[in-house]
């Protein structure tokens, strides 16, 4: 059966996205760093599943190894799904180049660069798809992570101008955004229950919306309206707020 | 739910994470899905299990599954009920984690056959206060097997598990249903289809007088049809607390007419899938909703096969005439006791039933605590919120050794929950 590329492999949305996909029959390819780290994962999903996982390095900050990391799949993904993320530290961000570098290049750079020559692929066969996963933080700016919140939003510029552009090519481009997710990256936040999906729901969300072709979706239904409203406030009372 | 508390939660993704947790100077309680009724998993400090979920190993040839210990019963069904493999043992939910199966010792419809979850298991590991990671089988270790089966989590952290999965032909139950007109009525059947796999009663706990104790008797057995194909059904939610009021005396009555007069015959036959069979509320989330906001408890206590007859009508009687009491009334017939020292079943009758939690409730418990203890029966601590020092000291005989055990190793300083410093265990 046909392959999934899921890269930052080792979040906690990720595993369970590819437990998902496995579930229903497709191998994986897992890529992150360090990626020795997921031999016992890929084992998990063999045993429950009974499918092929194969476990690739990849540093999506190094963006000269990108296309060697996808010349060497011997068989080209179906589809790829990037669950990179990196929260950083939005203070740190604000003095110190090599935080913000990094925020920026593993949400954005490195995503887009590995994204460009997938879609390339992609374009030439006319086939398959890629989910990218981004951030209600990208739909508005915040005090509190806008630096997170701005590679997450450059992030869905691209995303939404690769959907438009691979369209014609029968390939397709879904955005997803999680809202509160219960993971490692948000463990010890105080988060609020109905607004918090657990990764498995992430999961089972995505899939059903990429099988169906969506094009973005939020996992919680409840984001789509909370966001709208976040959206709407005007600038001179938003820049006032505590929130 | 009850009871609510605030805690703080620990995650591990790593043995090492886990032991650098339990270096705290703190006391934790293991934590898996939440499924316990009562407070034998909380405490101020929980270790949340449940996301150290890896599946280690599966053999074909004898079917040993080695998963960690935060892995859901219903994740195993769903990757091996179509490859033809089902648990020896499952209690009436798939939501709960392998390390809470062990730590309850918990007990199904089969349990008058298989005996208890501890039973399917080859070996598991465990990490004991200093952080050592022990393995341990019946035959290795005894006195760390029987403690930890059934212990509650009062031990160490379980934190995987090689158990026996048993081959199976279908997804299919071939159920036969009986009603009984009365509770003599009910035990004779029970005895009269013991050769059956599987089987329990539901009992409409508000008849009286010579009705006392009626019910619908199911026993099952899985059919060889090849059909496998198991997926996950979409479930109906509860989608908000019913007011505290709408589970009454009245609304009970009338769940339990229809539910007993829905079926005509004095037997009948269905053919049911696994999951309406074994998990019937699994079927709808926060089922628990129609409690109300103040939540509810369940009791479920055992009486030895010789004194049941006359202590569940005591019961019974109790119950029905406080006209508490709810729709979900289980009645089972359980086989010999293990040798494991907290574990709860006995040969014998275990009955479990819901209670809205109520103004009188507590004070009912303590009365039909009494009438248990008076017929050396006991209660089951992964229902318990509330019994005595007294009652379940009576009820648990070996709980001395237990305590001596924990002493000796140490564990009370690191391991317990609301419910072991309530019952000093």
């Amino acid at each position: 059966m046909s392959y999934i590329l899921i890269i930052g492999a080792k979040s906690d949305i990720a595993k369970a996205v590819a437990r998902e996909y496995a579930k229903h029959g497709y191998d994986l390819y897992l890529a992150a760093r360090n990626a020795h780290e997921l031999h016992k994962f890929a084992r998990d999903i063999s045993v429950r599943s009974q499918r092929i996982v194969k476990i690739l390095e990849l540093d999506i900050r190094d963006f000269k190894s990108h296309h060697f990391f996808y010349e060497q799949l011997e068989e080209k993904p179906l589809g790829t799904i990037s669950a990179v993320g990196y929260l950083g530290t939005q203070y740190k961000a604000q003095t110190n180049f090599h935080e913000l570098q990094r925020i920026v290049e593993t949400n954005f750079t490195g995503i887009a660069n590995l994204l460009n020559i997938v879609a390339s692929d992609l374009e030439q066969r006319r086939h398959g798809f890629i989910v990218g996963i981004t951030s209600v933080a990208g739909d508005r700016g915040r005090k509190k992570n806008y630096i997170y919140g701005s590679a997450k939003a450059a992030l869905g510029a691209y995303l939404s101008g690769l959907r438009n552009s691979l369209h014609g090519a029968g390939v397709h481009v879904m955005t997803v955004k999680p809202g509160f997710v219960a993971t490692k990256m948000t463990a010890g936040m105080d988060l609020p229950e109905r607004l918090t999906a657990q990764p498995e729901d992430v999961a089972k969300v995505l899939f059903k919306a990429q099988q169906k072709k969506k094009n973005e979706i939020y996992v919680k239904s409840v984001w789509r309206w909370i966001m709208m409203i976040v959206k709407v406030i005007p600038e001179w009372k938003f820049k006032k707020m505590d929130i | 739910m009850y009871p609510k508390i605030k805690n703080r939660t620990f995650v591990f993704n790593d043995q090492d994470a886990l032991k650098s947790i339990i270096a705290k100077p703190h006391e934790f309680i293991p934590y898996g899905n939440g499924r316990s009724y009562g407070d034998s998993a909380l405490n101020n400090n929980i270790i949340y299990v449940k996301p150290y979920n890896y599946f280690i190993d599966f053999d074909e040839n004898d079917g040993l599954l080695q998963v960690q210990s935060g892995v859901l019963l219903g994740e195993i069904l769903e990757a091996f009920v179509p490859r033809g493999w089902f648990l020896k043992t499952t209690p009436g939910t798939k939501f709960i984690t392998i390390g809470g199966a062990i730590a309850a010792d918990i007990h199904g419809k089969n349990h008058h056959h298989e005996g208890c979850f501890s039973e399917c298991i080859k070996e598991f590991k465990i990490m004991l206060p200093d952080g050592k990671i022990v393995s341990c089988s019946k035959e290795t270790i005894p006195e760390l097997f029987c403690a930890t089966c059934g212990g509650h989590g009062l031990t160490g952290i379980i934190l995987s598990a090689g158990i026996y999965l048993k081959k199976i032909r279908s997804k299919y139950i071939e159920q036969t249903t009986i009603k009984t007109k009365n509770l003599e009525e009910t035990f004779n059947t029970f005895e009269e289809y013991y050769n059956a796999p599987y089987s329990v009663a539901w009992i409409d706990c508000l008849a009286k007088g010579s009705q006392m104790g009626k019910g619908l008797l199911m026993v099952g057995n899985f059919k060889k049809d090849n059909q496998l194909d198991y997926k996950e059904k979409n479930k109906f939610s509860i989608p908000f607390h019913f007011p505290s009021q709408a589970l009454n005396n009245w609304s009970v009555r009338a769940f339990n007419w229809l539910y007993y007069n829905k079926i005509k015959e004095k037997i009948s036959k269905q053919t049911v899938d696994l999951d309406t069979f074994f998990y019937p509320l699994d079927a709808i989330s926060h089922w628990n909703r129609i409690y109300g906001r103040n939540g509810f408890l369940q009791y479920q206590l055992i009486l030895p096969k010789n004194n049941s007859q006359e202590g569940l009508s005591k019961i019974l009687k109790i119950i029905s005439d406080s006209g508490k009491g709810s729709f979900l009334a289980v009645l089972k017939l359980c086989g010999k006791s293990n040798e494991n020292y907290l574990s709860f079943p006995m040969e014998g009758y275990s009955f479990a039933l819901d209670f809205k939690i109520e103004k009188g409730l507590f004070s009912l418990l303590d009365r039909l605590d009494k009438v248990v203890i008076e017929h050396h029966g006991r209660i089951y601590l992964s229902k318990d919120v509330r019994t005595s020092r007294q009652a379940f000291e009576q009820g648990y005989p070996q709980i001395e050794a237990f305590r001596k055990f924990r002493k000796r190793h140490k564990l009370g300083l690191k391991f317990q929950s609301l419910q072991s410093k309530r019952l000093g265990i």
